[in-house]
């Protein structure tokens, strides 16, 4: 996000007059109430703000904010981003992409934005399937996902969002599911933090995948299969009960019971959002065996890629002035003159 | 040059004693032969002759030592007369080893002077050349002057007292034979010594061992008896070519790659604009990349990208948040690029995009040029995607093409090609600087106050240009996207009879742009001649001095090269219909030929050339003079 002057608006402000065409139920509604509902919170100008999408449900996205909105081409709104922001880097620049779009025709886009760490909120909507072309397998769907090209059930397997950002540089990363309540924090720690903030947000799509992530994600159950990160907070899930510590032995994450809310004794982790070590571990735990982690899971920033752009532009240009004849005449010239050519 | 006064005849003097020689230095890839053709090409604009030059190459940067695919070459034509081409055959071959004579040698003209370095003539240069006895022996070389030196040698013997190893003093080799050229064009060696001082400066060794090398060849044309005939005819000897006639001015050699990026800025500064510049690297178009790179105070960013679609769509985006967006590549690249242009297209953003087009398809011959990407540049893409293109004729015109195809860019709202070619971009020629005062500025306003009622962002002015509305600016948030758009508000529409008004709207906008051309101009004789010679981008030398040589000898026939491919002049048509005939003279098989048959039901006939090399003026004249029979 940007250094910039705070305004006051309210969800109305953020809406268009646009007819919103996702299909009843798609997750996708849940979302974008999410985000209109967050941006007065931030303070944010939506004169100053540009949501740049690819192809794909969630891409329809920027049509219905009342902002300035990019819809592009299939996977590339990382590198449209990339030019906005080079070109402009006041914006406040939100990509809106979907696991097709960012991990596979995308995924070059996506890792060369999160190692270059463009300032911006990538909104990674992952329904495991895609849903515009009509329900093929994506690149994050279980492997054994039947569908109109997998009859048989796919044989490959998926690739972890998360795990595929920190691999990929990135200095933030955190989950949210589409119905969440947590989902506006989520968005506001993403937009504190200058520089590629990468959101996985699981998306329930009702009519390709649906209930995909209800493992995780159904209320009834969740405070046994969520674990909601909150930096400097113990590792805590199903009501205290239960916690992730990190086995000496192995050096790998374990839950671990914990007894009477004395998780120190319990070794288990305190959440330090800085902490890349054990982000790359939050990010590879496999749910089943461990609960689904949410919130953000890791948060240090680095200088971005945009203030380095302008600095050495800057840096480069100091002394030199911007004379298009002094260019044009440089290196060895010779003059001829009516009578004839002369050194 | 365009400041062309007389036509070129290949190796015959004119009466009036202009003239122009031709020279190929030719070896390893290793040998720095296009080190010592571009200095030469220095020393030779700085004598005051016209030139045009010809780097030949390899694909690979260090191919096998002495192999026949490893020979790199670099040709100059030069005169006291206009020069428009890199001249059909060579006066004078320095051929470094058995690999470069062989490959080289055949193009030389006969009675010719070649100058090989006997010393690279041992048993495994000559197998690996596949030559079964030595050249220089065995008479094989008899219908030109030779010229055995023991180059290696006499510069190992220049460079002693510097004491470098073998192979570093070897290197000095090409620095040898320069100084032996300079002598006998008798060229100053003062800008070459300046030039190897400043190079060399963190090495000042190897500076002198250079400098000493380049005096050693001088001096050795100088002081040696060199036995057999040169040029004109006697022993070797110093030949100065004059100065060729030229207009009053300040000038500078120029390569087409320099140029395009000096136009390119040019063209963003008469419009007002910040330039953002995506890029990929590929040969032969990463070297507008590398001169941009180093232009930050003229507001150039520059964006080396993981891909060409990123190059591409990472400039729509700075186009769409107020910069002058430009990527470059050369085909295969474009080809990547091409959905991109689509959605610049149909956001109609300003953008340009240059192509230096090499031979294809697919990888092709990376090094070597083609004029074969025209349906690409005019057709290629998903859609009815309507696009100017511009092609570039020489390094010169390059850096008015680009200007114009800026302006085209930002007066439509629309991506725009410009196409130019490998033998383009690395090729040299002297270029009267213009004064940019004198150049037109067409400044850019952008969309800042909210208009009465609805915010209407696919509204249109009177040229079917919309409007361009930056991010950031208040009040005027708007989506735009590649999806079929609402006429004027922009928004999703797929209605049938919408898309049928967007797609004309797209159309006419484009053609439109040639209201804003000058009409179609002859390069050489009249409306209504016998035969057309019809020709586009960098043909243009040898087609121009062919038909002129024809025309001299009485030869009813025009030449028509078009710079605006897309929209075509509006006056093109009744143009070539005025001609009996008409022939177009391209680097493909017949793409140019195709576009005006299909636009204008002309019969025009093609004259393709796909070898990877130039036309020569000879190639043309016989296809004029097959034509006129």
């Amino acid at each position: 996000m940007n250094e910039m002057t705070k305004i006051t608006t309210t969800l109305k402000d953020w809406e268009t007059d646009q007819e919103v065409r996702w299909c009843p139920g798609c997750g996708d509604y849940a979302i974008l109430k999410a985000v209109q509902r967050t941006m007065p919170d931030l303070g944010a100008d939506p004169s100053n703000t540009v949501f740049i999408s690819g192809i794909g449900c969630s891409s329809r996205f920027p049509y219905y904010m009342e902002t300035y909105g990019f819809h592009t081409i299939h996977g590339r709104a990382p590198a449209i981003a990339t030019g906005v922001k080079l070109a402009n880097p006041e914006l406040d620049v939100w990509i809106i992409t979907g696991d097709g779009d960012a991990l596979s025709i995308g995924g070059n886009h996506t890792m060369h934005l999160l190692r270059r760490n463009l300032d911006c909120q990538l909104m990674l909507f992952n329904n495991e399937i895609y849903g515009l072309t009509k329900g093929q397998y994506s690149p994050t769907s279980r492997q054994g996902t039947q569908s109109p090209s997998t009859p048989y059930g796919s044989v490959d397997r998926p690739a972890s969002p998360c795990a595929f950002a920190l691999g990929a540089g990135a200095r933030f990363v955190a989950r949210g599911i589409d119905i969440h309540k947590g989902l506006p924090d989520v968005l506001k720690a993403a937009h504190a933090h200058k520089g590629t903030s990468f959101i996985e947000i699981f998306q329930n799509c009702i009519v390709y995948n649906k209930d995909v992530f209800e493992e995780f994600a159904a209320k009834k159950t969740a405070a046994d299969t969520q674990l909601h990160l909150v930096d400097g907070e113990p590792m805590l899930f199903a009501k205290g009960e239960k916690g992730i510590t990190l086995n000496r032995n192995t050096l790998q994450l374990e839950v671990v019971d914990v007894v009477d809310g004395d998780w120190e004794a319990a070794r288990v982790i305190v959440h330090d959002v800085t902490n890349r070590s054990v982000a790359h571990m939050l990010v590879e735990m496999q749910f089943g065996e461990f609960p689904m982690a949410l919130g953000v899971l890791y948060d240090d920033p680095r200088p971005t890629f945009e203030a380095a752009v302008v600095a050495q532009n800057a840096a480069a240009a100091v002394g030199k002035e911007p004379d298009l004849q002094g260019l044009l005449n440089k290196g060895q010239t010779w003059t001829v003159t009516e009578g004839g050519p002369e050194l | 040059m365009a400041t062309a006064l007389k036509q070129e005849e290949p190796n015959n003097p004119n009466p009036d004693g202009a003239e122009n020689v031709v020279v190929r230095f030719a070896g390893d890839s290793g040998d720095g032969m296009q080190l010592t053709g571009g200095q030469f090409t220095l020393s030779t604009a700085l004598a005051g002759n016209d030139l045009a030059t010809f780097p030949d190459f390899p694909a690979e940067i260090r191919a096998p030592q002495g192999t026949l695919f490893g020979v790199s070459a670099f040709q100059i034509n030069f005169g006291s007369r206009a020069i428009e081409t890199a001249g059909d055959e060579p006066d004078v071959l320095i051929a470094m080893n058995p690999a470069a004579l062989k490959t080289n040698v055949q193009a030389v003209r006969p009675g010719g002077l070649v100058i090989a370095d006997e010393g690279e003539f041992g048993k495994r240069n000559l197998d690996k050349a596949h030559y079964d006895s030595n050249p220089l022996e065995d008479g094989s070389l008899a219908k030109w002057q030779l010229l055995k030196l023991n180059i290696s040698q006499l510069t190992l013997d220049a460079v002693k007292p510097f004491g470098l190893g073998n192979k570093e003093a070897l290197r000095c080799k090409n620095m040898w034979t320069l100084g032996l050229a300079l002598w006998m064009f008798e060229r100053d060696r003062e800008p070459i010594v300046q030039w190897l001082n400043s190079k060399f400066a963190k090495m000042p060794d190897i500076a002198e061992a250079n400098i000493a090398a380049l005096n050693a060849g001088h001096a050795y044309g100088e002081t040696a008896e060199i036995s057999g005939d040169g040029l004109g005819g006697g022993h070797l000897q110093h030949h100065k070519v004059a100065a060729a006639p030229a207009e009053a001015g300040t000038y500078r050699t120029v390569t087409g790659a320099e140029s395009i990026s000096l136009g390119l800025v040019a063209g963003a500064r008469l419009a007002g604009l910040p330039m953002f510049f995506g890029g990929y690297p590929i040969t032969p178009a990463s070297a507008i990349l590398h001169h941009l790179s180093r232009l930050k105070e003229f507001g150039v960013t520059t964006f080396q990208a993981e891909d060409e679609i990123a190059a591409i769509t990472a400039a729509i985006g700075a186009s769409y948040a107020g910069s002058l967006g430009i990527t470059s590549s050369s085909g295969p690249g474009i080809a990547l690029k091409g959905e991109a242009m689509g959605l610049a297209i149909m956001t109609e953003l300003p953008l340009v995009i240059v192509n230096s087009q090499r031979g294809g398809p697919s990888t092709g011959l990376p090094t070597k040029t083609e004029q074969s990407d025209l349906y690409q540049a005019v057709y290629g893409r998903n859609g009815d995607a309507p696009m100017p293109v511009i092609a570039a004729r020489s390094p010169e015109d390059a850096f008015y093409c680009a200007i114009e195809a800026v302006r085209i860019a930002v007066q439509y709202m629309t991506p725009v090609m410009l196409l130019t070619d490998g033998y383009i971009a690395n090729a040299a020629e002297p270029w009267k600087i213009p004064d940019v005062d004198t150049l037109e500025r067409f400044p850019v306003s952008f969309m800042t106050e909210k208009p009465e009622g609805q915010l209407l962002p696919y509204s249109r002015d009177d040229k079917l240009k919309r409007p361009w509305i930056k991010p950031g600016t208040p009040r005027l948030m708007h989506r735009i996207g590649g999806i079929e758009k609402g006429v004027d508000t922009g928004h999703i529409e797929y209605g049938p009879a919408n898309h049928q008004t967007m797609t004309e709207i797209r159309r006419d906008k484009v053609l439109g742009v040639a209201d804003s051309l000058p009409d179609q101009d002859i390069a050489f004789g009249n409306a209504g001649a016998k035969l057309g010679v019809v020709g586009w981008g960098s043909t243009f030398g040898p087609i121009h001095q062919a038909v002129a040589r024809a025309g001299k000898a009485g030869k009813d026939v025009a030449h028509v090269h078009i710079r605006n491919i897309w929209p075509l002049p509006k006056n093109l048509g009744e143009l070539l219909k005025s001609f009996d005939r008409i022939i177009v003279p391209e680097m493909n098989t017949g793409q140019l030929k195709t576009i005006l048959r299909d636009q204008y039901l002309v019969d025009a006939k093609p004259v393709n050339k796909v070898s990877g090399q130039p036309f020569t003026i000879a190639e043309i004249v016989a296809a004029i003079e097959e034509n006129l029979s």
